[in-house]
Protein backbone atom coordinates (compact mmCIF):
# COMPACT_ATOMS: atom_id res chain seq x y z
CA UNK A 1 0.00 0.00 0.00
CA UNK A 2 2.63 2.36 1.09
CA UNK A 3 4.70 2.71 -2.34
CA UNK A 4 1.46 3.23 -4.35
CA UNK A 5 -0.01 6.18 -1.75
CA UNK A 6 3.30 7.97 -1.91
CA UNK A 7 3.14 7.84 -6.41
CA UNK A 8 -0.16 9.18 -5.66
CA UNK A 9 0.75 11.73 -3.54
CA UNK A 10 3.18 12.96 -5.68
CA UNK A 11 1.03 13.03 -9.01
CA UNK A 12 -1.84 14.64 -6.87
CA UNK A 13 1.28 17.43 -6.44
CA UNK A 14 1.81 17.51 -9.37
CA UNK A 15 -1.42 18.35 -10.95
CA UNK A 16 -1.69 20.63 -8.24
CA UNK A 17 1.41 22.70 -9.28
CA UNK A 18 0.49 22.45 -12.35
CA UNK A 19 -2.81 24.03 -11.65
CA UNK A 20 -1.43 26.98 -9.24
CA UNK A 21 1.11 27.48 -12.31
CA UNK A 22 -1.48 27.91 -14.78
CA UNK A 23 -3.56 30.34 -12.63
CA UNK A 24 -0.28 32.42 -12.09
CA UNK A 25 0.09 32.25 -16.02
CA UNK A 26 -3.34 33.26 -16.60
CA UNK A 27 -3.18 36.18 -14.24
CA UNK A 28 -0.58 37.66 -15.82
CA UNK A 29 -1.88 37.19 -19.30
CA UNK A 30 -5.33 39.04 -18.29
CA UNK A 31 -3.03 41.51 -16.53
CA UNK A 32 -0.77 42.02 -19.21
CA UNK A 33 -4.11 42.76 -20.80
CA UNK A 34 -4.92 45.97 -19.05
CA UNK A 35 -2.77 47.42 -20.99
CA UNK A 36 -3.88 48.24 -24.66
CA UNK A 37 -1.05 46.41 -26.06
CA UNK A 38 -2.53 42.89 -27.23
CA UNK A 39 -4.06 44.24 -30.04
CA UNK A 40 -1.24 47.05 -31.32
CA UNK A 41 0.91 43.80 -31.18
CA UNK A 42 -1.33 41.60 -33.31
CA UNK A 43 -1.68 39.11 -30.34
CA UNK A 44 -5.30 39.19 -30.10
CA UNK A 45 -5.92 38.72 -33.77
CA UNK A 46 -4.66 35.24 -33.51
CA UNK A 47 -7.96 33.14 -34.03
CA UNK A 48 -8.90 32.07 -30.50
CA UNK A 49 -7.48 35.12 -28.62
CA UNK A 50 -9.72 38.04 -29.64
CA UNK A 51 -11.13 37.66 -26.21
CA UNK A 52 -7.19 39.21 -25.34
CA UNK A 53 -8.30 42.87 -26.76
CA UNK A 54 -11.73 42.90 -24.66
CA UNK A 55 -11.17 44.86 -21.65
CA UNK A 56 -14.00 44.32 -19.98
CA UNK A 57 -13.31 40.43 -20.68
CA UNK A 58 -9.95 40.53 -19.42
CA UNK A 59 -10.84 42.82 -16.45
CA UNK A 60 -13.70 40.45 -15.26
CA UNK A 61 -11.76 36.96 -15.34
CA UNK A 62 -8.26 38.87 -13.77
CA UNK A 63 -10.20 39.43 -10.71
CA UNK A 64 -11.84 35.70 -11.44
CA UNK A 65 -7.93 34.35 -11.54
CA UNK A 66 -6.92 36.11 -8.95
CA UNK A 67 -10.06 35.30 -6.19
CA UNK A 68 -8.71 31.71 -7.48
CA UNK A 69 -5.21 32.91 -6.44
CA UNK A 70 -6.13 34.20 -3.64
CA UNK A 71 -7.71 30.91 -1.99
CA UNK A 72 -4.68 28.94 -3.43
CA UNK A 73 -2.22 31.29 -1.75
CA UNK A 74 -4.03 31.00 1.90
CA UNK A 75 -4.21 27.24 1.39
CA UNK A 76 -0.43 27.14 1.27
CA UNK A 77 0.37 29.25 3.79
CA UNK A 78 -1.66 27.28 6.03
CA UNK A 79 0.02 23.74 5.18
CA UNK A 80 3.65 25.56 5.23
CA UNK A 81 2.53 27.15 8.70
CA UNK A 82 1.08 24.03 9.80
CA UNK A 83 2.76 20.91 8.57
CA UNK A 84 5.99 22.13 6.35
CA UNK A 85 7.94 24.04 8.79
CA UNK A 86 8.35 21.26 11.07
CA UNK A 87 10.99 19.77 8.32
CA UNK A 88 11.18 22.60 5.55
CA UNK A 89 12.18 26.13 5.53
CA UNK A 90 11.92 28.62 2.60
CA UNK A 91 15.12 28.68 0.61
CA UNK A 92 15.97 32.29 -0.18
CA UNK A 93 14.45 32.23 -3.63
CA UNK A 94 11.14 30.54 -1.75
CA UNK A 95 11.41 33.90 0.24
CA UNK A 96 11.64 36.27 -2.48
CA UNK A 97 8.85 34.73 -4.44
CA UNK A 98 6.38 34.39 -1.50
CA UNK A 99 7.51 38.46 -0.38
CA UNK A 100 6.58 39.34 -4.22
CA UNK A 101 3.31 37.40 -4.42
CA UNK A 102 2.32 38.38 -1.37
CA UNK A 103 3.19 42.20 -2.86
CA UNK A 104 0.90 41.51 -5.76
CA UNK A 105 -2.18 40.47 -3.75
CA UNK A 106 -1.67 43.68 -1.44
CA UNK A 107 -0.72 45.92 -4.38
CA UNK A 108 -4.37 44.42 -6.44
CA UNK A 109 -6.41 44.27 -3.38
CA UNK A 110 -6.37 48.01 -3.11
CA UNK A 111 -6.58 48.43 -6.64
CA UNK A 112 -9.55 46.39 -6.68
CA UNK A 113 -11.13 48.50 -3.30
CA UNK A 114 -9.86 51.24 -5.63
CA UNK A 115 -12.36 50.34 -8.60
CA UNK A 116 -15.37 50.09 -5.96
CA UNK A 117 -18.11 52.96 -6.49
CA UNK A 118 -17.45 55.76 -4.76
CA UNK A 119 -13.98 55.21 -3.64
CA UNK A 120 -11.01 57.95 -4.18
CA UNK A 121 -7.24 57.53 -3.31
CA UNK A 122 -5.43 60.37 -4.15
CA UNK A 123 -3.47 60.47 -7.76
CA UNK A 124 -0.13 59.88 -6.74
CA UNK A 125 -1.13 56.79 -4.46
CA UNK A 126 -2.87 54.81 -7.36
CA UNK A 127 0.13 55.79 -9.79
CA UNK A 128 2.05 54.01 -7.26
CA UNK A 129 -0.09 51.00 -6.72
CA UNK A 130 -0.28 50.86 -10.40
CA UNK A 131 3.20 50.94 -11.38
CA UNK A 132 4.07 48.61 -8.09
CA UNK A 133 1.80 46.20 -9.08
CA UNK A 134 3.70 46.31 -12.94
CA UNK A 135 7.04 46.02 -11.21
CA UNK A 136 6.09 42.66 -9.07
CA UNK A 137 4.94 41.18 -12.22
CA UNK A 138 8.57 41.42 -13.77
CA UNK A 139 9.86 40.26 -10.34
CA UNK A 140 7.78 37.06 -10.26
CA UNK A 141 8.59 36.86 -14.22
CA UNK A 142 12.73 36.53 -13.12
CA UNK A 143 12.05 34.90 -10.13
CA UNK A 144 10.23 32.37 -12.10
CA UNK A 145 12.56 32.57 -14.33
CA UNK A 146 15.44 31.92 -12.34
CA UNK A 147 13.93 28.64 -11.09
CA UNK A 148 13.46 26.87 -14.17
CA UNK A 149 17.09 27.87 -14.89
CA UNK A 150 18.78 26.85 -11.59
CA UNK A 151 16.37 24.39 -10.85
CA UNK A 152 15.85 25.78 -7.61
CA UNK A 153 12.86 25.20 -5.49
CA UNK A 154 10.69 26.97 -2.66
CA UNK A 155 11.61 25.24 0.07
CA UNK A 156 14.61 23.48 1.45
CA UNK A 157 15.12 20.62 4.48
CA UNK A 158 15.92 22.34 7.25
CA UNK B 1 -32.87 75.90 0.69
CA UNK B 2 -31.75 74.55 -3.15
CA UNK B 3 -27.86 74.68 -3.68
CA UNK B 4 -28.45 74.42 -7.45
CA UNK B 5 -26.58 77.13 -9.80
CA UNK B 6 -27.12 78.02 -13.54
CA UNK B 7 -25.56 81.14 -15.01
CA UNK B 8 -28.74 83.17 -13.64
CA UNK B 9 -28.73 82.32 -10.21
CA UNK B 10 -24.95 82.51 -10.15
CA UNK B 11 -25.63 86.39 -11.68
CA UNK B 12 -28.50 87.27 -8.95
CA UNK B 13 -26.32 86.48 -5.97
CA UNK B 14 -22.97 87.75 -7.44
CA UNK B 15 -19.60 86.12 -7.44
CA UNK B 16 -19.00 86.95 -3.57
CA UNK B 17 -22.70 86.36 -2.65
CA UNK B 18 -22.77 82.78 -4.66
CA UNK B 19 -20.93 81.16 -1.71
CA UNK B 20 -23.29 82.17 0.55
CA UNK B 21 -26.82 82.97 -1.05
CA UNK B 22 -26.90 79.64 -2.52
CA UNK B 23 -24.85 77.65 -0.06
CA UNK B 24 -22.30 77.30 -3.33
CA UNK B 25 -22.15 73.58 -4.59
CA UNK B 26 -19.10 75.19 -6.04
CA UNK B 27 -17.35 75.79 -3.17
CA UNK B 28 -18.11 72.79 -1.99
CA UNK B 29 -16.10 71.60 -4.87
CA UNK B 30 -12.94 73.08 -3.17
CA UNK B 31 -10.38 70.40 -2.62
CA UNK B 32 -9.95 71.58 0.94
CA UNK B 33 -13.50 71.08 1.78
CA UNK B 34 -14.19 67.65 3.07
CA UNK B 35 -17.61 66.53 1.23
CA UNK B 36 -17.35 63.72 -0.87
CA UNK B 37 -20.52 64.82 -2.44
CA UNK B 38 -20.70 64.64 -6.18
CA UNK B 39 -21.63 67.67 -8.28
CA UNK B 40 -23.81 67.19 -11.36
CA UNK B 41 -25.36 69.06 -14.26
CA UNK B 42 -28.88 69.11 -15.33
CA UNK B 43 -28.96 70.07 -19.24
CA UNK B 44 -32.77 71.00 -19.72
CA UNK B 45 -32.94 70.15 -23.66
CA UNK B 46 -35.92 72.03 -24.37
CA UNK B 47 -34.19 75.51 -23.44
CA UNK B 48 -31.49 75.08 -25.96
CA UNK B 49 -31.31 77.21 -28.58
CA UNK B 50 -28.77 75.72 -30.19
CA UNK B 51 -26.32 78.86 -30.38
CA UNK B 52 -23.18 77.20 -29.96
CA UNK B 53 -22.02 79.83 -27.15
CA UNK B 54 -21.26 77.59 -24.80
CA UNK B 55 -18.69 75.59 -27.11
CA UNK B 56 -16.99 78.97 -28.19
CA UNK B 57 -16.53 79.40 -23.91
CA UNK B 58 -15.59 75.87 -23.83
CA UNK B 59 -12.69 76.02 -26.29
CA UNK B 60 -11.41 79.76 -25.36
CA UNK B 61 -11.43 78.74 -21.62
CA UNK B 62 -9.47 75.23 -22.01
CA UNK B 63 -7.37 76.68 -25.31
CA UNK B 64 -4.41 76.34 -22.74
CA UNK B 65 -4.82 72.45 -22.38
CA UNK B 66 -5.21 71.84 -25.82
CA UNK B 67 -2.79 69.64 -27.60
CA UNK B 68 0.28 71.75 -29.49
CA UNK B 69 1.75 68.36 -30.73
CA UNK B 70 6.08 68.42 -32.97
CA UNK B 71 6.46 67.23 -35.61
CA UNK B 72 7.00 64.87 -37.73
CA UNK B 73 5.25 62.27 -35.60
CA UNK B 74 7.80 59.58 -34.58
CA UNK B 75 7.00 56.55 -37.00
CA UNK B 76 5.48 53.83 -34.94
CA UNK B 77 5.30 50.19 -34.95
CA UNK B 78 4.01 48.07 -35.82
CA UNK B 79 2.31 50.19 -39.25
CA UNK B 80 -1.12 49.40 -38.02
CA UNK B 81 -1.17 52.01 -35.45
CA UNK B 82 -2.92 54.93 -36.30
CA UNK B 83 -1.87 58.77 -36.36
CA UNK B 84 -4.71 60.51 -34.79
CA UNK B 85 -3.83 64.27 -36.06
CA UNK B 86 -6.52 66.84 -35.22
CA UNK B 87 -4.11 70.35 -34.85
CA UNK B 88 -4.51 70.96 -38.72
CA UNK B 89 -8.31 70.90 -37.74
CA UNK B 90 -8.57 72.48 -34.62
CA UNK B 91 -11.88 74.39 -36.12
CA UNK B 92 -13.89 71.39 -36.27
CA UNK B 93 -17.25 71.97 -34.05
CA UNK B 94 -19.53 69.20 -35.03
CA UNK B 95 -17.98 66.30 -33.03
CA UNK B 96 -15.56 65.55 -29.88
CA UNK B 97 -12.14 66.16 -31.31
CA UNK B 98 -8.68 66.80 -28.58
CA UNK B 99 -9.82 70.62 -29.38
CA UNK B 100 -13.30 70.12 -28.90
CA UNK B 101 -14.80 68.98 -25.95
CA UNK B 102 -18.69 70.19 -26.19
CA UNK B 103 -20.05 70.29 -29.20
CA UNK B 104 -24.21 70.68 -30.13
CA UNK B 105 -25.93 67.13 -31.47
CA UNK B 106 -29.44 68.10 -33.19
CA UNK B 107 -32.45 65.91 -33.76
CA UNK B 108 -35.89 66.46 -35.61
CA UNK B 109 -38.41 64.56 -33.43
CA UNK B 110 -41.91 65.27 -33.32
CA UNK B 111 -43.10 67.22 -29.72
CA UNK B 112 -46.77 67.35 -29.18
CA UNK B 113 -47.52 66.60 -33.17
CA UNK B 114 -45.42 69.15 -34.09
CA UNK B 115 -41.85 68.22 -35.93
CA UNK B 116 -39.18 70.11 -33.59
CA UNK B 117 -34.96 70.50 -33.94
CA UNK B 118 -33.85 69.40 -30.51
CA UNK B 119 -30.29 70.81 -29.98
CA UNK B 120 -28.37 68.94 -27.24
CA UNK B 121 -24.89 70.04 -25.65
CA UNK B 122 -23.08 66.79 -25.52
CA UNK B 123 -19.62 65.87 -23.94
CA UNK B 124 -18.57 63.88 -21.23
CA UNK B 125 -21.56 62.27 -18.99
CA UNK B 126 -18.56 62.39 -15.87
CA UNK B 127 -19.82 58.69 -14.63
CA UNK B 128 -20.14 58.27 -11.36
CA UNK B 129 -18.31 55.17 -11.41
CA UNK B 130 -16.43 55.65 -14.06
CA UNK B 131 -14.30 53.18 -16.15
CA UNK B 132 -12.12 55.69 -18.53
CA UNK B 133 -10.54 56.11 -14.46
CA UNK B 134 -11.00 52.85 -13.21
CA UNK B 135 -9.54 50.97 -16.20
CA UNK B 136 -7.13 53.35 -17.01
CA UNK B 137 -3.14 51.41 -16.59
CA UNK B 138 -1.45 54.40 -15.32
CA UNK B 139 -3.63 56.22 -13.14
CA UNK B 140 -3.58 59.24 -16.20
CA UNK B 141 -7.53 59.37 -15.81
CA UNK B 142 -8.59 60.63 -12.37
CA UNK B 143 -11.65 60.71 -10.78
CA UNK B 144 -11.85 63.94 -8.13
CA UNK B 145 -13.97 63.46 -5.17
CA UNK B 146 -16.72 65.78 -6.38
CA UNK B 147 -17.12 63.73 -9.14
CA UNK B 148 -15.35 65.06 -11.68
CA UNK B 149 -13.26 62.55 -13.95
CA UNK B 150 -10.43 64.47 -15.85
CA UNK B 151 -7.26 62.82 -18.17
CA UNK B 152 -3.79 64.37 -16.96
CA UNK B 153 -2.48 65.03 -19.93
CA UNK B 154 1.63 64.86 -18.22
CA UNK B 155 0.62 61.37 -17.39
CA UNK B 156 -1.55 59.97 -20.37
CA UNK B 157 0.23 57.73 -23.02
CA UNK B 158 -2.55 57.96 -25.72
CA UNK B 159 -2.91 54.30 -25.47
CA UNK B 160 -6.80 55.11 -26.06
CA UNK B 161 -8.16 52.21 -23.88
CA UNK B 162 -10.33 55.16 -21.76
CA UNK B 163 -11.94 55.54 -25.11
CA UNK B 164 -12.82 52.03 -25.68
CA UNK B 165 -13.89 50.85 -22.34
CA UNK B 166 -16.39 54.59 -22.04
CA UNK B 167 -19.38 53.61 -22.78
CA UNK B 168 -20.27 57.00 -25.06
CA UNK B 169 -16.07 56.42 -26.57
CA UNK B 170 -15.75 60.08 -25.56
CA UNK B 171 -12.18 60.56 -25.18
CA UNK B 172 -10.05 61.85 -27.95
CA UNK B 173 -6.68 60.96 -29.14
CA UNK B 174 -3.94 63.40 -30.68
CA UNK B 175 -0.75 61.73 -31.48
CA UNK B 176 2.65 63.74 -31.05
CA UNK B 177 2.19 64.77 -27.51
CA UNK B 178 3.02 63.97 -24.27
CA UNK B 179 4.65 61.61 -21.98
CA UNK B 180 5.02 58.87 -24.97
CA UNK B 181 7.55 61.02 -26.52
CA UNK B 182 9.82 60.71 -23.89
CA UNK B 183 9.71 57.07 -23.74
CA UNK B 184 9.70 54.25 -25.99
CA UNK B 185 7.82 56.57 -28.91
CA UNK B 186 7.66 53.77 -31.70
CA UNK B 187 6.81 51.17 -29.57
CA UNK B 188 4.29 52.08 -26.57
CA UNK B 189 2.21 54.98 -26.26
CA UNK B 190 0.38 57.10 -29.28
CA UNK B 191 -0.25 61.04 -27.99
CA UNK B 192 -2.61 62.00 -25.37
CA UNK B 193 -6.47 61.96 -24.60
CA UNK B 194 -8.66 64.65 -24.31
CA UNK B 195 -11.81 64.96 -23.06
CA UNK B 196 -14.30 67.43 -20.70
CA UNK B 197 -12.49 67.51 -17.39
CA UNK B 198 -16.02 69.97 -16.14
CA UNK B 199 -13.72 73.16 -15.58
CA UNK B 200 -12.04 71.21 -12.66
CA UNK B 201 -9.82 74.31 -12.13
CA UNK B 202 -12.26 76.90 -12.74
CA UNK B 203 -14.57 75.30 -9.97
CA UNK B 204 -11.71 75.16 -7.58
CA UNK B 205 -11.43 78.55 -7.95
CA UNK B 206 -15.03 78.88 -6.84
CA UNK B 207 -15.98 79.57 -10.75
CA UNK B 208 -18.64 78.33 -13.02
CA UNK B 209 -18.05 75.69 -15.91
CA UNK B 210 -17.29 78.10 -19.02
CA UNK B 211 -19.80 76.19 -20.83
CA UNK B 212 -22.59 76.91 -17.86
CA UNK B 213 -21.40 80.40 -17.28
CA UNK B 214 -21.70 80.96 -21.08
CA UNK B 215 -25.28 79.66 -21.75
CA UNK B 216 -27.79 83.07 -22.25
CA UNK B 217 -30.75 80.42 -22.09
CA UNK B 218 -29.56 78.67 -18.99
CA UNK B 219 -30.00 75.29 -20.31
CA UNK B 220 -27.58 73.44 -17.65
CA UNK B 221 -27.65 73.90 -14.15
CA UNK B 222 -24.98 72.57 -11.61
CA UNK B 223 -25.41 71.40 -8.05
CA UNK B 224 -25.01 67.96 -5.26
CA UNK B 225 -26.23 64.82 -7.75
CA UNK B 226 -29.43 64.29 -5.59
CA UNK B 227 -30.32 67.53 -6.12
CA UNK B 228 -29.98 67.99 -9.31
CA UNK B 229 -31.74 64.74 -10.24
CA UNK B 230 -34.44 65.77 -7.37
CA UNK B 231 -34.59 68.55 -9.91
CA UNK B 232 -34.67 66.25 -12.90
CA UNK B 233 -37.58 64.65 -11.81
CA UNK B 234 -39.88 67.69 -11.15
CA UNK B 235 -39.19 69.08 -14.60
CA UNK B 236 -39.78 65.58 -15.93
CA UNK B 237 -43.25 65.89 -14.27
CA UNK B 238 -43.75 68.97 -15.28
CA UNK B 239 -43.58 68.10 -19.04
CA UNK B 240 -44.37 64.73 -18.91
CA UNK B 241 -40.41 64.13 -19.98
CA UNK B 242 -37.91 62.08 -19.66
CA UNK B 243 -34.49 61.61 -18.27
CA UNK B 244 -31.36 60.32 -19.62
CA UNK B 245 -28.02 59.69 -17.17
CA UNK B 246 -29.45 58.98 -13.96
CA UNK B 247 -29.25 55.16 -14.50
CA UNK B 248 -26.98 55.10 -17.80
CA UNK B 249 -23.63 52.99 -17.22
CA UNK B 250 -24.90 52.60 -13.07
CA UNK B 251 -25.03 56.22 -12.76
CA UNK B 252 -23.83 59.91 -14.19
CA UNK B 253 -23.65 63.20 -13.50
CA UNK B 254 -24.51 64.47 -16.27
CA UNK B 255 -28.29 64.29 -16.54
CA UNK B 256 -30.67 65.27 -19.28
CA UNK B 257 -34.09 66.17 -19.55
CA UNK B 258 -36.25 65.74 -22.59
CA UNK B 259 -40.13 66.29 -23.74
CA UNK B 260 -39.40 62.74 -26.23
CA UNK B 261 -38.22 59.83 -25.39
CA UNK B 262 -34.34 59.59 -25.54
CA UNK B 263 -34.58 56.50 -27.94
CA UNK B 264 -36.22 58.44 -30.19
CA UNK B 265 -34.13 60.75 -30.19
CA UNK B 266 -31.28 58.62 -30.02
CA UNK B 267 -33.13 57.13 -33.21
CA UNK B 268 -32.79 60.81 -35.27
CA UNK B 269 -29.75 61.78 -34.28
CA UNK B 270 -26.72 61.19 -36.65
CA UNK B 271 -23.99 58.95 -35.35
CA UNK B 272 -20.84 58.45 -36.35
CA UNK B 273 -16.87 58.75 -34.96
CA UNK B 274 -16.64 61.55 -32.12
CA UNK B 275 -20.73 61.83 -32.07
CA UNK B 276 -21.72 59.88 -28.68
CA UNK B 277 -25.24 57.97 -28.82
CA UNK B 278 -28.45 58.40 -26.30
CA UNK B 279 -28.78 54.94 -26.39
CA UNK B 280 -29.29 52.04 -23.60
CA UNK B 281 -25.52 51.92 -21.36
CA UNK B 282 -26.04 49.42 -18.79
CA UNK B 283 -23.43 49.44 -16.13
CA UNK B 284 -20.34 48.46 -17.38
CA UNK B 285 -18.51 48.11 -13.75
CA UNK B 286 -20.38 45.66 -12.57
CA UNK B 287 -19.62 42.32 -13.08
CA UNK B 288 -16.25 43.06 -12.07
CA UNK B 289 -17.62 44.88 -8.76
CA UNK B 290 -19.58 41.84 -7.94
CA UNK B 291 -16.66 39.59 -7.90
CA UNK B 292 -14.97 41.66 -6.20
CA UNK B 293 -16.53 40.00 -3.31
CA UNK B 294 -15.62 36.93 -4.00
CA UNK B 295 -12.20 38.06 -3.38
CA UNK B 296 -13.57 38.56 0.57
CA UNK B 297 -14.52 34.94 0.58
CA UNK B 298 -11.29 33.53 -1.37
CA UNK B 299 -9.20 33.54 2.02
CA UNK B 300 -12.07 31.76 3.92
CA UNK B 301 -12.35 29.38 0.97
CA UNK B 302 -8.37 28.73 1.08
CA UNK B 303 -8.71 27.90 4.91
CA UNK B 304 -12.00 25.66 4.16
CA UNK B 305 -9.92 23.61 2.63
CA UNK B 306 -6.92 23.23 4.69
CA UNK B 307 -9.72 22.54 7.58
CA UNK B 308 -8.29 19.11 8.07
CA UNK B 309 -4.92 20.05 8.21
CA UNK B 310 -5.61 22.75 10.91
CA UNK B 311 -7.82 20.15 12.55
CA UNK B 312 -5.29 17.55 12.58
CA UNK B 313 -2.23 20.13 13.27
CA UNK B 314 -4.34 21.38 16.80
CA UNK B 315 -5.41 17.82 17.75
CA UNK B 316 -1.63 16.55 17.48
CA UNK B 317 -1.33 19.90 20.02
CA UNK B 318 -3.81 18.64 22.59
CA UNK B 319 -2.50 14.84 21.96
CA UNK B 320 0.85 16.11 22.77
CA UNK B 321 -0.14 18.27 25.71
CA UNK B 322 -1.98 14.65 27.06
CA UNK B 323 0.98 12.67 26.45
CA UNK B 324 2.96 15.58 28.43
CA UNK B 325 0.49 15.56 31.15
CA UNK B 326 1.01 11.69 31.71
CA UNK B 327 4.48 11.80 31.81
S1 LIG C 1 -18.56 59.33 -20.09
FE1 LIG C 1 -16.78 58.14 -20.71
S2 LIG C 1 -15.08 59.58 -20.53
FE2 LIG C 1 -16.78 60.46 -19.36
S3 LIG C 1 -16.51 59.70 -17.23
FE3 LIG C 1 -17.87 58.23 -18.28
S4 LIG C 1 -16.44 56.68 -19.05
FE4 LIG C 1 -15.22 58.48 -18.59
S1 LIG D 1 -17.41 71.84 -18.25
FE1 LIG D 1 -15.69 73.02 -19.02
S2 LIG D 1 -14.48 71.52 -20.15
FE2 LIG D 1 -16.51 70.61 -19.87
S3 LIG D 1 -17.66 71.14 -21.70
FE3 LIG D 1 -18.08 72.74 -20.16
S4 LIG D 1 -16.55 74.31 -20.60
FE4 LIG D 1 -15.87 72.48 -21.64
S1 LIG E 1 -25.02 78.10 -24.95
FE1 LIG E 1 -26.87 77.24 -24.02
S2 LIG E 1 -28.46 77.55 -25.55
FE2 LIG E 1 -26.53 77.89 -26.59
S3 LIG E 1 -26.03 75.89 -27.45
FE3 LIG E 1 -25.04 75.95 -25.47
S4 LIG E 1 -26.48 75.01 -24.06
FE4 LIG E 1 -27.62 75.52 -25.93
Amino acid sequence: MKPNSTTATQSSSRWSATFNGGILFLLMLTGFAQMPIFKRYYIADIPGLGWLAQFYVTHFLHYLFAAIFVAIATYKTAEYMLEKKQVWKLSPRGYLMVLTLFGLIFTGGLLVIRNLSGIYFPASFIIALDIGHLLLVFGLMAGVAYGLFSKTGWLARR
Amino acid sequence: MSTLLSRRAFLRGGVAAAGTVAASPVAKALPQDNTSEQLATLIDIQRCIGCESCVEACRDSNQTKFPNPAKPFPKMYPNRVPVEDWSEKQDVMDRLTPYNWLFIQSAYVDVNGEETELSIPRRCMHCTNPPCVKLCPWGAAQQLDNGISRIDADLCLGGSKCKNVCPWQIPQRQTGTGLYLDLLPSLAGNGVMYKCDRCHDRIAEGELPACIDACPEDVQTIGPRDEIIAEAHRIAADIDGYIYGEHENGGTNTIYVSPVPFEEINRAMEGGKGIPHLGAATNRMEAAENLALAMVIAPFAGLAAAAGKIVKHFKSGIDQGDANETK
